[in-house]
């Protein structure tokens, strides 16, 4: 297997699968799905693949593969899997092929949409791997395009605004990071290499060869660094989205067809997380201690605001959509609070990696659970002809007693109910967040609160109470739906009850993380 | 060899005249293998090619009392160019498949202009290099006068006296160049070698390049460039876009900055903030970047959002000859190319795809028709070329672009930033325009239903037929080529910059 | 010199004179043909004589000057007279197809008049002598020029092309009768030793300035130009074209001797901001108002003769700086320049001259669309319009650029490059009405489709002039070559 560029193979699979699909067109629908459906099946075969033969002893990066890109300004193109990639690399594939089952009637230009989930998929795998700025950025903006078109087309009334807001926020997100790498690329003499990039930050010579470059703009080298950090912290804080750059986020989920919002929220919002992990920690360690305090007073506000705003909203995508940023806010308060050095506890570097390994898992945990909440809405939504507002349903539970109950344990799962694959990521980071930021973990103690709080209301509206006259027809979970929401179902099971299986795959790369960290 | 891109290019025209008269078949058929020949005579030298040689073709005595050579030669950025125009070349007449108006006539001209612009890539006489840049010239106003649209005339005739005036200015120069080396030569490496007076140089200078930079929409020179894209019939839009202009371009990097090297160096005083020709140039260029990308964001009309990002898209170009240094001039070669592919992909798109099915470019007019829907392919390529033309990663104007903006940096950073301001915009417009023209608001769409009534009962629109689809292909592959292994162009052109001829480059680059 | 000596060398002169004569005759013996017929005829044997003396030019020994300089044969004068005599066949050729006029043969014989007198203009070294021949070409022209009687336009433009001719011929004189006084001599030479040192005094001021209206008017510059709309209008095609061309040749070719050879030392400067009195700057000013007014006018004309007969003045503005160069390359490239300009203006009459006849005017819209009704004549017109324009590969672009480097290298430091400048900024003007006539012939719809006829003999030989615009563009060394040598061993 060494010799075999699997990384970039897993990543032009899916592209080249897309650009078959599109060229099948309209007429061989069904072709086209199938083939779409293999090549989805076909990478998280290669993910799982990866998985099994990753040497889990090892925080290293494998699977490496580099060449030369542009020559003129020595760019390289290299890839590689660590722990942080691979985990992500497992739940684009799963995410990706729950998303197309999600949307298996889809018959409106299908040979389209499956191409563009495919050219989604691709952005994604190659975003989770590459190491050189460059071509990272180019599946970054990748995965972009795909996901606008996604939305634009198939989306809801509202669809023009929502992904016009989407692609505008994004691209000036992507735009200040780029404005931001730029500057470094030229301030150190053309390095692009996030590695390479990393071990020159803990030498601390990107500061000095940055105050040193652009010494004609007037500003001192502290303000100079921290306005290029603000610029590379918009592109992930919009993405991910950390408040106050989430506004996009409701509208476009809520906008975009169900089966989209699947990849958005479960794979699409990891993105920022991981740009965080990946990118910001390793190479501006300095920055995100020094603004360490307004970012965490962020990420709680985004943790507390989101869940209360949640717990408004009366249409289901939108709780959802605003849960999700409850979800990923836990996400940036672990890796802000972890960003310090002086604290209280004997071995902060313990606390450090429980909190960024419960990053981790939080990650694939929202990723997994969120789109099976989408995949449930997206169900509702089937059967009752597009309603999804809280109060038009009322006491399912009695009409399609399996169809709550499964929705009700992924519900339970997003809630974080121990035994739940939720719980374990999130215990995990208040573990590692209390001792090192105690009084943001106490606040941010709300949001659990709330999400309890609209995940019951949930659950009383639309489940139980007295039954909607109009709904004592609504069909049940078919055969073949409960045998493909099992699968999702068994997994929040599996991992609430052995989440060392992920856990053992991704904790030596976080203890390495935690290791370069300069604190 | 390469020479015969040019004389078969020329063989074409002296076939085609000889066609009869009412045969549209044969004569696109003769048109494009004469195309297609070019475009692999220039793919064999390419493959031929030893990167930094300056590869002599031809070298003969022509004119001998004035000392007059026909010479021809190639060296990375010629032949970049050259691959360039048999791309365009064979793309265009994909593209001008349903040409049936005086077929014969339109691809005469059509070859004569290739012909011409083949033979100002590989001429290394000043005197013949001007020979082919003014054949170009009167095929473009045919083309255009006669097969063209909107304002048909006056866009052509505007074409025709900005290249002349500019070609004006260039043979000032060019006169007094040779009459002042008193060589009797007009060989671009002779010339090279002697070194003119400064004072010479300083006025000589400005006037050769703002000559050439008038083709290639330096702004304020640019108007000529919208009305005449607009005006122009598929084919030939893209031919100007895609080939034309960058004769205006290479001919600043071949004989401006060539010859009167020391005219880009200081003035020696300030006059309202520029020290030298450069930096007046450097801030043209930016200027023409960011006033093309705003211009193109308030459009009306689909073509002239394209034609005025033409201009905004050359303003790097220009910008990256000026940087002088290794990153910023291979960057504005590797503009050139990706600009003709990209430029041309979207001219095609526009009014081969759109206009020839809709008959209108008025982008409310489209808004309403949704083509996304009734149009696919020519949605997705438009997407495509719009993402390329944004600069986006993967794309050969991305990395184009890129070193573009690292040469400025190097040289003018604060210009750097401006243009980066200019790129965030040529993502809105060509935002704007995608979403305008192709995907069409819901709710415009219902506004206009009553008006438009009877679009139900309209006939489906003719389906993308295949020489379109193939032509879309090709630039498309080269676009994407050459943004994922920018080496295959970059390794010839690069090494190219070590040769004498561009000594000024190495000089800029150590200031 | 024994006269049969002096018959040889004057023959071909002498074989246009018969061959004059014999036209006459034949024609009063065919005058009950057809008129068109009665043309070809005369045509026929016009172009025979032309050949003959054309072929003794190249017979004739390369050295001789008699009595003084009234008739010197040099290789220049052999080159130049020769290309006259292309130009007066091509004429004659063209003129095949009219039927303006009953008597052919007068018309014929006329034009061998005028080439007669051109040629001995050309071979004149003698002031007296020029000024001779110089009066039987301008009478044959103005004959020529009024020969269609039944078109009023005709006889205005011939009373007015006299008058003016008159009057510059009185000009003529008067300067040349001064120069006569100031030196003594009324050979070139021997008036520029005797100029020589004396310095610019008023008189010869005058002098100077005289001679110079007198041929500005011959080669219509400006401001002696006024009467080239008209003539050029008003004439008979033929006529038309002949005085655009071989007596363009011939006046451009003796105003260069005369004021190079007479007026040499009292040249001054022509560099901008440091003028010298002396003919240069006169000639260079004179210059650029040609071109620049010439260009102008051209812009608005609705009739494409007098479009041609403005652009011919600017003609005469950028042939100007190949005297105002006053070096050996200023020389060539004026040769060059009026020869192939010549050529293209015969076949740009000829194409009127058939659009005339058969459309009935010259007006743009008699042209509209003629690409499809007659392609091969429209082609022709191509070629000749662009090379009047300038646009290379077309023997008018080379002309223009060796007449412009000459211009740049004759004035020291770069001195007259203001002047090439105006030359090269009017000429991409020129574009802007060349393009119009050829937008009307490609672009404008035409009324009919129905093809123009042309006749065989016009098509060939209009084919053939614009091969040669063609041929002599690609490959001008032919020609270059030949002058340089003949100029350098004419010994200028």
């Amino acid at each position: 297997m060494n010799g075999l560029p699997l990384i970039t193979l897993l990543t032009l699979l899916p592209i080249v699968a897309g650009l078959l699909v599109i060229g099948i067109g309209s007429e061989n629908r069904k072709v086209g799905r199938n083939l779409a459906f293999g090549t989805g099946l076909l990478t998280f075969v290669i993910t799982l693949w990866l998985w099994k033969s990753f040497d889990a002893s090892s925080g290293a990066l494998q699977f490496e593969e580099k060449h030369l890109w542009i020559p003129t300004l020595g760019i390289e193109y290299r890839v590689a899997a660590d722990g942080l990639s691979l985990l992500m690399l497992v739940l684009t594939a799963m995410v990706t092929l729950l998303s197309m089952l999600a949307s298996w009637r889809m018959d409106d230009r299908s040979h389209l949409y499956y191409g563009l989930v495919l050219f989604l998929q691709g952005g994604l795998f190659g975003t989770f791997t590459a190491l050189n700025f460059f071509h990272w950025f180019l599946f970054w903006e990748l995965s972009l395009i795909p996901a606008f078109f996604l939305v634009r087309l198939w989306g809801g009334p509202q669809r023009a605004a929502a992904s016009t807001q989407f692609f505008v926020y994004t691209m000036v997100g992507s735009i200040g990071m780029l404005l931001a790498f730029l500057a470094i690329f030229l301030a150190t003499g053309h390095v692009s290499d996030f590695t390479a990039l990393a071990e020159l930050a803990r030498k601390g010579e990107i500061a000095s060869a940055i105050s040193s470059d652009l010494t004609w703009t007037g500003l001192s080298g502290k303000a100079l660094v921290g306005i290029i950090f603000l610029g590379a912290l918009l592109g992930f804080a919009v993405k991910v989205p950390l408040m106050p750059f989430h506004t996009w986020l409701p509208a476009t989920y809520t906008e975009a067809p169900s089966a989209t919002t699947m990849l958005l929220t479960g794979v699409m919002s990891k993105m920022g997380v991981y740009g965080f992990l990946r990118i910001l920690l390793p190479i501006f360690p300095a920055e995100i201690q020094q603004y360490r305090t307004p970012l965490l007073v962020l990420a709680v506000i985004t943790i507390v605001f989101s869940a209360c705003a949640a717990f408004a909203q009366r249409d289901l995508k939108r709780i959802l959509a605003y849960s999700s940023i409850n979800h990923l806010g836990y996400c940036l308060l672990a890796m802000f609070a972890v960003a310090t050095g002086s604290t209280t506890s004997p071995a902060p570097d313990v606390e450090r990696a429980a909190a960024l390994n419960g990053v981790l898992l939080q990650m694939f945990n929202h990723g997994l659970t969120a789109a099976t909440l989408f995949w449930f809405v997206s169900l509702i939504e089937q059967r009752s002809g597009g309603l999804r507002g809280l109060n038009d349903f009322g006491g399912l539970r009695k009409v399609a007693p399996v169809f709550c109950g499964l929705m009700g344990i992924a519900l339970f799962s997003s809630l974080g109910l121990p035994g739940l694959n939720g719980f374990i990521g999130e215990f995990l980071i208040f573990k590692g967040v209390f001792p090192l930021a105690m009084c943001s973990a106490s606040v941010s103690v709300i949001g659990l609160l709330v999400t309890a709080i609209f995940i019951l209301t949930i659950l009383q509206r639309v489940f139980n109470g007295p039954l909607n006259e109009k709904w004592t027809g609504f069909p049940d979970l078919t055969t073949s739906e409960r045998v493909l929401l099992a699968i999702p179902i068994a997994l929040m099971f599996v991992l609430g009850v052995y989440p060392q299986l992920v856990l053992g795959t991704i904790n030596a790369t976080v203890v390495q993380l935690v290791k370069q960290l300069p604190f | 060899m390469l020479a015969w891109t040019i004389y078969i290019s020329f063989l074409g025209v002296l076939v085609l005249m000889l066609l009869p008269k009412d045969n549209p078949r044969a004569a696109r058929g003769v048109a494009f293998a004469t195309a297609f020949a070019g475009l692999v005579i220039a793919l064999v030298a390419y493959a031929g090619f030893k990167a930094g040689e300056l590869l002599t073709i031809a070298d003969k005595a022509w004119i001998p009392t004035l000392g007059f050579r026909y010479q021809l030669a190639a060296d990375g950025v010629s032949l970049t160019l050259v691959l360039l125009t048999g791309l365009a070349a064979v793309a265009g007449i994909l593209f001008s498949w349903n040409i049936e108006h005086r077929a014969k006539e339109f691809f005469a001209f059509y070859l004569a202009l290739i012909g011409g612009v083949y033979g100002v890539f590989l001429s290394f006489d000043l005197f013949l290099l001007f020979v082919f840049y003014e054949i170009a010239i009167i095929p473009k106003y045919f083309i255009i006068a006669i097969w063209g649209s909107t304002r048909r005339e006056y866009g052509a005739m505007k074409l025709a006296l900005y290249s002349f005036i500019g070609s004006a200015m260039v043979l000032v120069g060019m006169i007094a160049a040779y009459v002042v080396s008193g060589a009797e030569t007009m060989s671009l490496v002779e010339l090279a070698k002697f070194s003119f007076p400064h004072s010479f140089q300083m006025w000589a200078f400005p006037l050769v390049f703002v000559g050439f930079a008038i083709l290639a929409g330096m702004w304020p020179f640019h108007t000529w460039a919208p009305t005449g894209h607009v005006a122009a019939p598929t084919a030939a839009s893209m031919l100007l876009a895609g080939v034309v202009m960058k004769l205006g371009a290479y001919g600043c990097l071949r004989v401006a900055m060539t010859l009167f090297p020391q005219g880009l160096e200081p003035w020696g005083c300030t006059v309202l903030g520029f020290g030298s020709w450069r930096d007046v140039f450097a801030v043209l260029a930016v200027i023409g970047i960011v006033y093309g990308a705003m211009v193109a964001l308030v459009q009306k009309d689909f073509k002239f959002v394209i034609g005025y990002s033409s201009v905004s898209h050359m303003g790097f170009v220009l910008l990256g000859l000026v940087t002088l240094n290794t990153i910023g001039v291979s960057g504005a070669v590797l503009q050139m190319f990706s600009h003709g592919v990209i430029a041309g992909l979207l001219f095609a798109v526009v009014g081969r795809m759109v206009y020839e099915r809709t008959h209108t470019r008025e982008l409310p007019m489209l808004e309403a028709m949704r083509l996304s829907k009734m149009l696919p392919f020519a949605a997705v390529t438009f997407v495509i070329a719009g993402v390329a033309s944004m600069g986006m990663p993967g794309f050969s104007g991305f990395i184009a672009e890129l070193q573009v903006l690292i040469g400025a940096w190097k040289s003018y950073p604060a210009l750097a930033i401006i243009t980066g301001v200019g790129i965030l915009i040529g993502v809105a417009y060509t935002l704007r325009a995608t979403q305008k023209a192709f995907f069409g608001d819901d709710t415009t769409a219902a506004a206009t239903a009553d008006a438009d009534e009877n679009s139900h009962g309209h006939e489906p629109l003719q389906p993308i037929s295949v020489p379109e689809r193939l032509g879309a292909t090709l630039l498309i592959g080269a676009s994407v080529l050459v943004g994922l292994y920018p080496h295959v162009l970059l390794k010839i052109i690069v090494p190219s910059f070590e040769s004498p001829l561009f000594q000024w480059i190495q000089k800029g680059g150590a200031q | 010199m024994s006269y049969l000596e002096l018959l040889k060398l004057a023959l071909p002169e002498t074989i246009l004179v018969a061959t004059a004569f014999f036209i006459l005759v034949a024609d009063r013996s065919t005058g009950g043909l057809d008129r068109r017929l009665r043309f070809r005829i005369g045509g026929l044997i016009a172009s025979v004589g032309c050949a003959l003396a054309a072929g003794w030019i190249a017979v004739t020994p390369a050295h001789a000057n008699v009595m003084n300089g009234l008739l010197v044969i040099d290789p220049l004068t052999r080159l130049v007279k020769a290309g006259i005599l292309i130009l007066t066949i091509l004429t004659v050729l063209l003129s095949s197809d009219s039927d303006f006029t009953e008597h052919v043969g007068e018309y014929m014989a006329l034009i061998l008049f005028a080439a007669v007198g051109m040629m001995f203009l050309v071979s004149a070294e003698d002031i007296l002598m020029i000024f001779v021949s110089l009066e039987l070409t301008s009478l044959s022209l103005y004959i020529l020029t009024a020969f269609n009687k039944r078109n009023i336009k005709s006889a205005e433009a011939a009373l007015k092309y006299f008058l003016f001719g008159g009057m510059a011929a009185a000009f003529t004189l008067f300067g040349l009768s001064l120069v006569y006084g100031l030196s003594g001599s009324t050979n070139l030479h021997q008036i520029a030793a005797a100029l020589a040192g004396k310095g610019l005094d008023p008189l010869l001021v005058v002098a100077v300035v005289m001679t110079i209206v007198g041929f500005g008017f011959k080669v219509a510059a400006v401001p002696f130009h006024l009467w080239a709309p008209d003539a050029y209008e008003g004439a008979p095609a033929p006529s038309a074209a002949f005085i655009a061309s071989g007596s363009k040749v011939a006046s451009f070719f003796i105003f260069a001797k005369l004021l190079m050879i007479g007026f040499a030392g009292v040249e001054g400067s022509g560099a901008w901001r440091s003028f010298v009195s002396g003919w240069i700057p006169t000639v260079a000013v004179i210059a650029g108002a040609s071109m620049i007014l010439g260009n102008l006018a051209a812009i608005v004309q609705g009739s494409v003769r007098r479009l041609l007969a403005y652009s011919a003045i600017a003609h005469a503005g950028y042939a100007l700086l190949g005297i105002a160069a006053n070096n050996e390359d200023g020389v060539a490239s004026l040769l060059y320049y009026v020869l192939t300009y010549g050529l293209t203006t015969v076949g740009a009459f000829g194409v009127i001259a058939v659009v005339e006849n058969r459309t009935g005017g010259d007006t743009m819209s008699h042209f509209a669309g003629l690409s499809r009704r007659a392609p091969l004549i429209s082609f022709c017109m191509f070629v000749f319009l662009l090379s009047l324009a300038g646009i290379p590969p077309l023997a008018g672009f080379f002309g223009k650029f060796y007449l412009f480097a000459a211009a740049v290298k004759g004035g020291e430091n770069l001195g007259l490059l203001w002047l090439v400048i105006l030359a090269i900024a009017t000429s991409a003007v020129s574009l802007y009405y060349y393009l119009k006539v050829l937008k009307q012939i490609y672009v404008a719809a035409p009324e009919t489709n129905e093809p123009v006829q042309v006749p065989i003999l016009q098509q060939i030989v209009l084919g053939l002039i614009a091969a040669a615009v063609v041929i002599l563009g690609c490959v001008p060394a032919v020609v270059v070559d030949a002058l340089k040598t003949a100029i350098q061993a004419a010994g200028h």
